[in-house]
């Protein structure tokens, strides 16, 4: 298989089409737009949909439509737009359907920067809109990553009837690097005997929605939702930790930050300083035992968080370690991007505070 | 060995272009390669750059802040980015379009009229080949003849023609970096 | 011998609704189940309901349902009808729903011409959540958040939705009815059927505006409420067809 360059955006929506996703809804927002400009030129030739939304509220609900009559169906936005889509989305948790969502974060708060960011994290990760909800969140670190999970996202989305996130920030969507598309075929058709799509043969008719009415039903509803997170977190947790073994220092950080960090570690290593990497690649669930484990080395003598926010993910490092060591936390926001000489004098820091 | 480098300039000075061509001759030379725009407002008339990234490591931050190499078509991408070069580090300038170009004493320096020899070859679009050609040759990042064989499956049929200006124009680039 | 001489509908299904006597929703759901039946369509049908009274359509139309955030049916039925453009499609919106929370999903549907029918019932008040004053409330009539009645100076005018989306091009038919007597009755049910068919034919985005009553929130009986409907309703929202793109060629 021969490798291609790719821009981030493009790869991602040319994934969606080999996964088979046919139907795609969106709404201009810098910067993803390669996403919309790309579906809307091949997701027809693939036999697919492609609607420009009159906002992302609708472009979600758009995505709610095609899911509950059983097609695979996504939407793509930034920040803003994404905060636009929690309604739809929680509705999505609330009827039991799936749907994938990508969000390229940039700096915020409110319209911010069109530059890259993090600070989403919280949004996708605590609860997707209003409700006792989640979503599986995916981040990938780069353009091979993002569009093998957009493949698995896909998946996972049917598998567990849920919503699924991609998150990634404005310096995936735009950035070009080589790839290799390994899967050909799009993913097996799954059997959605739920789906609104005509009744069945004996009149029997499929009513998706998110109500019920009375209070006893929903709170089963809920505990449902609880058992099948319970399981998505036992069985489809992710990460890649690289350079654990006896380092001394861990910096834990996902996305577009993981491969800066990566660089920083790098550079440590020739001045003899053992820093690895723990990269979670779902952010939820957060893989709280690997981290844990890795943490409890000995030769460990703290984890250094490093992001694109103030402090987001920070909370469930904190939360996975439980206080048994330090966990320092550098991070920038509102757009600014980490850099790698920046990370690695923080290191250096924290390293030679300790040993005083 | 990783080379980090910077390209700038205006709008429409082919900028972007400039980067997209060298990471794909890296590609097929077996490098890892990352490329990474500048976007946004600026893209619509300001200046534009891009940060490449060219080694035979895993990539790890694709963005450049401390190029070892910079391309800078204007004055300005000059100005912004000649202090954020590395040491021993290479800067080649568009010199038909800065005035008066200077540069630091502790980096090497090629001064480029891409416009004076895009103009005596006809046509001032191939003035990014020409500073392209330059950068070949002081640097021998990526082969000639990979970005010559690339021309050939960029310009065919009617277009056909253009591969032998734009080859002129690489050559043409390189006698300044010699 | 016994003989059958009325039944319920086959595109109801055998279950009470909740809603309040008087109100017109139990008339105009019969009404769509009878022409869905009729035309051999409950097998294909899929539709939208809203957030308002009408939340639990799907529990008593027999086809397939599916329940909308408040205002964005249109956008659902987008997603539906682009995706499965054998189905029949239609959504059932209120007025809260549809003229002001989805005011924008109603217009760029109607815009693209969306193919899915759309059945918006406008009895100038919100229903469920206690007759609060709705886009389409009628100047001087009283609401709990309008208590002294609707003020131009304060609250603006009513809106006309039919008239409004009839300007889009992608509108191909539209209707404003009632079911306040047995005659707007059976006009209604033709505007339905004939919604459906060129819904099925594809010339573009087809709305029927339904004037209904809600005794409860008016403060009225059920006889009254047809009254005012007829008499005060009808003066603001005059019924009959307001844009048939198919007309002149029906007319050859």
């Amino acid at each position: 298989m021969q490798k291609e360059l790719w821009k981030g955006n493009e790869a991602i929506a040319e994934a969606a089409i080999r996964a088979g996703c046919r139907a795609y809804f969106g709404y201009p927002i810098t910067p993803q737009n390669e996403i919309p400009e790309y579906m809307s030129k091949h997701m027809p030739k693939a036999g697919g949909v492609f609607v420009q939304a009159e906002s992302e509220i609708a472009a979600i609900n758009m995505v709610y439509g095609a899911s509950a009559t059983g097609v695979r169906a996504m939407t793509s936005s930034s920040s803003p737009g994404i905060s636009l889509k929690q309604e739809g989305i929680s509705y999505l948790v609330g009827a039991n359907l799936p749907a994938v969502i990508v969000n390229m974060m940039r700096g915020g708060p409110g319209l911010g920067t069109i530059q890259p960011g993090q600070a989403d994290y919280f949004q996708a990760t605590r609860s997707p809109g209003h409700g006792d909800g989640h979503m599986i969140v995916l981040a990938p670190s780069g353009i091979q990553e993002a569009a093998d999970l957009i493949r698995d996202a896909f998946e996972l989305a049917d598998k567990y009837l849920t919503p699924v996130m991609l998150l990634a920030d404005g310096m995936i969507g735009q950035m070009m690097e080589p790839i290799i598309w390994k899967e050909t075929s799009p993913l097996p058709e799954v059997d959605k005997p739920w789906a609104a799509d005509g009744r069945d043969g004996d009149g029997k008719t499929h009513f998706v929605s998110s109500l019920r009415l009375e209070s006893d039903v929903n709170e089963r509803f809920v505990l449902s939702l609880k058992d099948r997170y319970a399981k998505i977190a036992r069985d489809e947790v992710r990460y890649k930790s690289i350079g654990c073994e006896n380092a001394d220092l861990v910096i834990a950080a996902f996305g577009t930050t993981a491969r800066i960090a990566q660089s920083a570690a790098r550079k440590l290593d020739e001045e003899g300083l053992k820093v690895g990497l723990f990269r979670p690649i779902t952010l939820w669930p957060f893989p709280y035992d690997a981290l844990a484990e890795i943490a409890a080395r000995d030769s460990v003598k703290a984890v250094l968080t490093v992001e694109m926010n103030l402090g987001q993910m920070h909370e469930d490092v904190r939360l996975a370690i439980c206080g048994s060591k330090p966990t320092p936390f550098y991070g920038r926001t509102g757009g600014m991007v980490p850099e790698p000489r920046h990370i690695a004098d923080k290191v250096r820091d924290i390293l030679r505070e300790m040993e005083l | 060995m990783t080379r980090e480098m910077i390209i700038a300039g205006f709008g429409g000075q082919g900028v972007m272009a400039m980067g997209k061509t060298l990471i794909e001759a890296g590609l097929k030379e077996g490098y890892n390669v990352s490329w990474v725009p500048s976007y946004g407002p600026e893209m619509r008339g300001g200046t534009a750059n891009c940060s490449v990234v060219i080694s035979d490591e895993p990539i790890g931050s694709p963005v450049v802040t401390q190029p070892t190499e910079l391309i800078a078509m204007n004055g300005p991408s000059l100005s912004r980015f000649e202090p954020l070069v590395e040491p021993g580090g290479l800067i080649l300038v568009n010199s038909s379009q800065v005035e008066n170009p200077s540069c630091r004493h502790d980096v090497r320096c090629y001064l480029v009229p891409c416009m004076e020899e895009a103009g005596k070859l006809g046509n001032f679009r191939v003035a990014n080949m020409v500073m392209l050609g330059a950068y070949i040759k002081a640097t021998g990042a990526v082969r000639m003849d990979t970005i010559k064989e690339m021309l050939g499956a960029i310009f065919y049929g009617p277009k056909a023609h253009l591969v032998a200006l734009n080859i002129r124009a690489l050559e043409a680039g390189a006698k300044y970096a010699e | 011998m016994t003989q059958i001489v009325y039944e319920r509908s086959a595109g109801l299904q055998d279950v009470d609704t909740h809603y309040c006597p008087g109100c017109h929703h139990g008339i105009i759901h019969k009404l769509i189940a009878e022409v869905l039946a009729e035309m051999d369509l409950l097998d294909i049908a899929i539709g939208i309901s809203p957030v308002g009274c009408a939340v639990l359509a799907g529990n008593y139309l027999n086809c397939d349902f599916v329940e909308a955030a408040h205002g964005r049916a249109p956008a659902v039925a987008t997603g539906i009808k682009r995706t499965r453009p054998d189905k029949l499609v239609f959504t059932y919106q209120g007025d809260g729903d549809l003229a002001s929370i989805g005011a924008a999903e109603i217009v760029h549907a109607t815009a693209r011409g969306e193919k899915f029918s759309t059945i918006f019932i406008n009895n100038a008040i919100y229903g469920m959540t206690g007759g609060q004053m709705a886009p389409t409330t009628l100047i001087g009539q009283k609401a709990t958040t309008a208590q002294d009645g609707r003020d131009p100076i304060l609250h603006g005018n009513p809106i006309r939705m039919a008239e409004m989306l009839s300007t889009l091009e992608g509108m191909a038919y539209c209707e404003r009815v009632c079911v306040a007597d047995i005659p707007s009755l059976m006009k209604a049910r033709k505007a339905i059927k004939k919604a459906f068919t060129l819904q099925m034919k594809g010339v573009g985005h087809t709305f029927i505006e339904f004037l209904s009553t809600c005794p409860t929130n008016w403060g009225m009986s059920p006889v009254d409420a047809g009254k005012w409907l007829k008499s005060t309703m009808c003066a603001y929202y005059p019924l009959g067809v307001i844009k048939d793109t198919t007309a002149k060629e029906a007319e050859k």
